[in-house]
């Protein structure tokens, strides 16, 4: 049974998050700005309650900063790829491939980060789930090599999400 | 202008130049690569990565002339990473539902198919709300 106040804002983080990122693109810094951004706050996260049932857990929340400042210096990283593969490799020699990546996260946030993560870093792109959830059918630029590929994503990805949620 | 001023305005000026970069090469890769599933690589990671470096460029523009710090260009670069593997998702989901690629695939390895491709093999609930509706 929820209680009434958990029905009414059942995410007050989202709700923080959506008001003050309303007031940021708004950029306008008003009492009217606030209220429009409360309104959303609270009223987007109860339009979408049904696709958000659980509440993410984070076991340890802090460690999303390192991970999100390895995913950035991934992502520098993985254009130069996709433009050295663009500008320097004849179309033939291009060797694109589809890889099946198992995955032991649970979590369906731990999931959809690692697939999002997945699809910014070097030379791969999350292309679709499996129906139970626990393997990610990945498609690689140019992977001469697709054992390397899963390796780095279950060491490099996978496992500092294990580490952040519970 | 003291020296400082010039050094970050060399440094906006480059993210601004490399945001273009990035850009025509993502474009260029949406022109060159054969395959579609190719073609989704380029404008995911080189063109955002363009139109970051351009607006990380605008936001160090206006913290140099107008000492205010730009959070909302910041949050539009944030707001395009996390839209860019979304909609590349749904393009490939797409592709894989249309394309005869979907025969050649790995095996998911689990008695679940692809979600894109499996009719007969719903997605198990994962939460109990989910199960009562």
């Amino acid at each position: 049974m929820m209680r009434p106040a958990m029905r009414l804002w059942p995410h007050p983080i989202l709700s923080l998050f959506l008001t003050l990122f309303w007031l940021i693109l708004a950029d306008s810094w008003t009492f009217g700005s606030l209220v429009m951004g409360g309104f959303l706050g609270l009223a987007i996260p109860l339009l979408t309650a049904p696709w958000w049932p659980d509440k993410p857990r984070l076991k340890r929340p802090a460690l999303l900063i390192p991970y999100i400042g390895i995913v950035l210096y991934d992502v520098v990283i993985s254009s130069l790829h996709v433009a050295r593969v663009i500008l320097f490799l004849r179309p033939e020699e291009i060797r694109s491939t589809y890889v099946a990546v198992e995955t032991s996260l649970t979590s369906p946030e731990a999931i959809a980060l690692l697939a999002g993560t997945i699809t910014m870093t070097p030379g791969t792109l999350t292309a679709d789930l499996s129906a139970d959830g626990k393997v990610l059918l990945i498609h690689a630029l140019h992977a001469p090599d697709p054992q390397a590929l899963r390796d780095d994503i279950h060491s490099r990805y996978e496992a500092r999400l294990k580490r952040i949620f519970a | 202008m003291s020296l400082a001023a010039t050094i970050i305005e060399i440094i906006a000026a480059a993210l601004l130049v490399a945001g273009g970069l990035f850009a025509v090469i993502g474009s260029l890769g949406l022109l060159r690569l054969k395959q579609s599933m190719q073609r989704l690589h380029a404008p995911t990671k080189a063109t955002t990565l363009g139109i970051g470096s351009a607006l990380v460029a605008v936001a160090v523009h206006i913290w140099l002339n107008e000492d205010r710090l730009a959070l909302r260009e910041l949050a539009v670069a944030l707001f395009f990473f996390l839209t860019a593997p979304l909609s590349a998702l749904f393009l490939s989901k797409a592709h894989l539902f249309r394309s005869e690629d979907a025969a050649k695939l790995p095996p998911t390895g689990t008695k679940a198919g692809w979600a894109t491709l499996s009719e007969d093999n719903p997605a198990e609930p994962s939460h109990p709300q989910d199960r009562k509706a």
